[in-house]
Formats: structure tokens, C-alpha cells, sequence
């Protein structure tokens, strides 16, 4: 289970308190009825899927209700890093990621 | 060599010293007509087929582990094709069709045993649901019938139906000619037979790279063991489609999840059947050598990681323990994950690509096992002709689209 740091409540939880919420940073259009079907399309079901450095969105149902990002490892679910949506991506400089 | 009882007979008598290998390990030529990416159960059935039906024999199956490595060894072995939508009853009974025939197609022993997949309902909306799935299934010809409480204990005797239950049995849709088959077999019958027929499969070869003319097209790949030419490439990689089809840069409507299964000590024969339940996420069958097979659903995030979160078993053992109190003091044996490519509407993607040359065959989630020989066949089909096969035609990666899907959310029977 992975532990996840909220960073609204400043604590490490375990997962089970929050729900995933699919790849962060996925913008959705201003007007969707403007936008052409691949484009649409893109925006609701293309998805990264890295194998590497995710980001991705949590809810912290079970805490303080919040959204929050998160930066982890697809290969060894490390999570490099959380932070408040709104903020910029980090960048992770180790590629490959330590083993836990 | 052709199995049969006499070289059954004769093996036994000097000793089982004869019986040869049964692929070859063949060097990677400098380039095949067409290249599968992944040598699981679907790409060598695609292999198979391309040389079997279609002529096509300069072919190679490229594989980063071992042959049957992936998914094809570890998942749950259910077969079933009581799904919901036209496009898919067709897919899932295609396949069905050949299973009842495979192990005389493939003179291999895929030990498939139809023995009824009966999935449980626990709610009103499952009942609604699974009698929807009944009728549909009817209408199509497809059998499934629907059994009360009682009738769903006659079918699995170990089965609670006590009505006090968190969540107790309202009933079951049952279809008797689904059951499982040897995942390993299938995967083993298959390499034999595309070897026999000339295709190379080469194991401990990733592929690193897609290689394409200033025009576009696909001319070959790159892997861990040099550059391989290719007229077309059939990019079958199941949870690593993504990150093939990045090379190529497509961008796929796939997130990859790891599913977990684990198996009991092995006990005597004491489950008939298969027996699934998609409200709480476990499904159970016992296998020949007698340990009962059990499978949990997703993890909640994408990982590559082959192993998921300990308290997804848990729940899923939870729910068991109470389906079939007979299993409460078993011991578990072994646990593992596979890397499962989740489509939006729980449906497979079955065709061309953006980049000409470039075919794939993905997304078959968490139920692929039971649709091999369809999956390879149909896309054999439109591998070698260019243009979808009639069934595979509504599977389009095109369909994410024009909004053309096919929800099989419900059918797809693992939680996601």
C-alpha cells in the first residue's frame, strides 16, 4: 500500500484514505463544443501511461476532502514528491528512480 | 513430432528420452514480412495464424522475457462470452467456438474444460443487470441462463446463500460452456505450432525502438538484439502497448493497471465450477492439481510494477471467506500481478494504426485470457489483408473518435 504525503494536511497517509484520480495536468477545453472530435477525444481518453515518472491526481476522500498531486514511479510506485494543484509539475532529475 | 498415443505409448516405454524440443531458438533475421511484438498467448495465436490461414510464414515474434512470461501465465484462466453488445458477443463467441476445438487444431493439450462460469448477483441493480445480459446473450444464440439462490447452491454446493450475508446472493446468471482452460498450453500450442509453420519466435528480445521511412511507414524495429526489418508490425504488448506505440508516437486510449491473483495449498476436488462476482471483486475455481485459484481486482493506479497493494488481496480474500466458508482456514500459496491495458470502455482495440504498417491488438483489460484464439485470429485477418476482419471491424482505435464505443463495463466482471 502505498503511503501518500497530503499536502493540505501536511501528513503521510496511507492510500486506503485516498482515491486516485487518473493523470494530473490534463486540461480540459474552455469551450468543448468549439473543439474539433480528435481533440476532444485526446482530452477524454488519451493518456501518457508512462512507463517512469507519472503524474497523477488523488483525492484525499478519507482527510481533509482536498485534491492533490502527485509524482511517482510507474515501475517502482515511488512517489517522488506531492503538491497542491495549481502548482507546476516538478521536474524529477533521477530518471530511473531509487528502489524502496 | 505429431502427439498421439502411439508416441505416447512409445516415450513411455523407452523412458520419455525422445520427445524433441518443441520450438526452435532461432537467431533474428535481418528482416520478416511481419514482426509481433510480444510473445504472449494473443501474438503467437496472431502468428499462428498469419502462417496457418494466411500464408504469410517469413514471420518473427519478438519477445523481451519468456515466451507466456505475461499475462498469458498469470492470469485467472476463466473463459466465458456472456458479454453485453453485439460487437462483442460476436468477438467473445468467435473465440469460444475455437476453444472447443483447439486442442485438435493444435494436437496439444490446452486441458480446456468447460464446466460453467456462474456469476453471482448481490443487488437489484446486479439482478437487472445479469437478466439483461441473459436475454441479450439468448438472443444472440449465445447461452446463459439465470438461476435463483437455491439453484446457484445446487450448481456450486460450497457456495453461501445465507440471506444474513453483507452481501447475499439474489441469484446468478450462469453459462454452462464457459470454464477454463492451461494458460500455459495454450501459450506452449500455439509457439509449436506457428514454429512448425516457420515463424521465428525469438525470446530475450526487447524492442527499443520504431523505425519509419521519411514517408511515414513502419521499416522495422529496433530491439536489445540489433535492427529487424519489417513490412508490418503487430504490436501485441498488452499492459507495455503504451509505451511500444510512444515509439511510433501514438498516443493510446490505455492506462495500465496491475491485477492479482493468488492460489490456495492445493486441497481435494471441492469447486465444480467457476464461480465470479463483480460486486465484491473476487472470483475462485480450483485448478487440476486442486489449489483454488482466486482473482482480486485492479490496483486503483497505473504501475508497471507486476505486484499491486496487499490490502486489494485482502478484500478480496475477505469476500471469499464469506462466499465460501469452507476456504476460511486455507492457506495461500502464492500471490502475483500482471500488467493489465484498461480501454475506456472496457473493450479491446483490433486494427490499424495512424502510422501505416503499424497494426495493434490491445486493450483487452482484464479478461484477455479467454479471448486468444478469436483476438489472434481476427487480427491475423487484418494483418495479412490489410482491412479489419468483419469482426474485429467495430474495434477500431478510431472509435474513441466518432464516439462509436462499446461498454462492456459491466461484463468485464473485474472492478476497475
Amino acid at each position: 500500500m502505498l503511503q501518500i504525503r497530503c499536502p493540505w494536511c501536511g501528513e503521510d497517509r496511507p492510500e486506503i484514505e485516498f482515491r486516485y484520480a487518473g493523470e494530473a495536468h490534463v486540461v480540459r477545453a474552455r469551450l468543448p463544443a468549439d473543439e474539433s472530435d480528435a481533440a476532444w477525444a485526446e482530452y477524454l481518453y488519451l493518456r501518457t501511461n508512462p512507463k517512469g515518472w507519472h503524474a497523477e491526481r488523488w483525492h484525499h476522500v478519507h482527510g481533509c476532502g482536498r485534491f492533490l498531486n502527485a509524482i511517482r514511479h510507474t515501475v517502482t510506485d515511488r512517489i517522488a514528491v506531492t503538491y497542491k494543484p495549481g502548482e507546476p509539475r516538478p521536474t524529477i532529475d533521477d530518471q530511473q528512480g531509487p528502489t524502496p | 513430432m505429431k502427439f498421439s498415443f502411439g508416441t505416447l505409448l512409445k516415450e513411455a516405454l523407452s523412458g520419455h528420452r525422445g520427445w524433441p524440443r518443441q520450438w526452435r531458438e532461432p537467431e533474428p533475421k535481418p528482416a520478416y514480412d511481419v514482426v509481433i511484438v510480444g510473445a504472449g498467448g494473443h501474438g503467437l495465436a496472431t502468428a499462428y495464424y498469419l502462417a496457418k490461414e494466411h500464408g504469410i510464414r517469413n514471420v518473427a515474434v519478438l519477445e523481451k522475457g519468456w515466451l507466456g512470461g505475461g499475462n498469458t501465465g498469470r492470469n485467472t484462466t476463466i473463459i466465458r462470452s456472456n458479454y453485453l453488445c453485439e460487437e462483442s458477443e460476436a468477438l467473445y463467441e468467435h473465440a469460444m467456438k475455437l476453444w472447443e476445438g483447439l486442442a485438435i487444431e493444435l494436437n496439444y493439450n490446452v486441458m480446456y474444460s468447460p464446466r460453467g462460469v456462474m456469476m453471482l448477483a448481490h443487488n437489484e441493480h446486479d439482478v437487472r443487470i445479469f437478466k439483461r445480459h441473459v436475454h441479450a446473450n439468448r438472443l444472440a444464440g449465445i447461452d446463459n441462463e439465470w438461476l435463483d439462490p437455491a439453484e446457484a447452491k445446487g450448481f456450486c454446493p460450497i457456495l453461501n446463500i445465507d440471506s444474513r450475508l453483507r452481501h447475499p446472493v439474489l441469484g446468478a446468471a450462469l453459462q454452462r460452456r464457459g470454464g477454463v482452460a492451461r494458460h500455459d498450453a495454450v501459450a506452449w500450442g500455439y509457439a509449436r505450432g506457428a514454429d512448425a509453420l516457420g515463424v521465428d519466435i525469438i525470446q530475450g528480445c526487447e524492442v527499443t525502438g520504431i523505425r519509419r521511412a521519411p514517408s511515414g511507414e513502419v521499416t522495422g524495429v529496433e530491439t536489445s538484439r540489433g535492427f529487424i526489418g519489417a513490412g508490418k508490425i503487430g504490436v501485441v504488448a498488452a499492459g507495455h502497448t503504451s509505451v511500444i506505440m510512444a515509439m511510433a508516437g501514438v498516443r493510446m486510449p490505455l492506462e495500465s493497471f496491475p491485477l492479482q491473483a493468488l492460489v490456495s495449498e492445493p486441497v481435494k476436488p471441492v469447486m465444480p465450477c467457476v464461480v465470479m462476482s463483480n460486486t465484491i471483486h473476487a472470483y475462485m475455481s480450483q485448478s487440476d492439481k486442486g489449489e483454488l485459484v482466486i482473482g482480486a481486482g485492479t490496483d486503483a493506479y497505473v504501475s508497471y510494477s507486476q505486484t499491486g497493494g496487499l490490502h486489494v488481496t485482502r478484500h478480496t480474500i475477505e469476500a471469499i471467506a464469506e462466499l465460501f466458508p469452507v476456504t476460511r482456514r486455507l492457506r495461500m500459496l502464492r500471490s502475483w500481478g500482471g500488467i493489465v491495458d484498461v480501454t475506456p470502455d472496457r473493450s479491446p482495440i483490433i486494427g490499424r494504426t495512424p502510422v501505416p504498417g503499424l497494426y495493434v491488438n490491445c486493450g483487452w483489460g482484464t479478461g484477455g485470457f479467454k479471448a486468444t484464439p478469436g483476438s489472434g485470429h481476427v487480427f491475423a485477418a487484418t494483418l495479412a489483408r490489410d482491412e479489419p476482419h468483419p469482426i474485429a471491424a467495430p474495434f477500431t482505435l478510431d472509435r474513441f473518435v466518432t464516439g462509436r464505443l462499446i461498454d462492456e463495463a459491466a461484463a468485464a466482471a473485474v472492478s476497475h
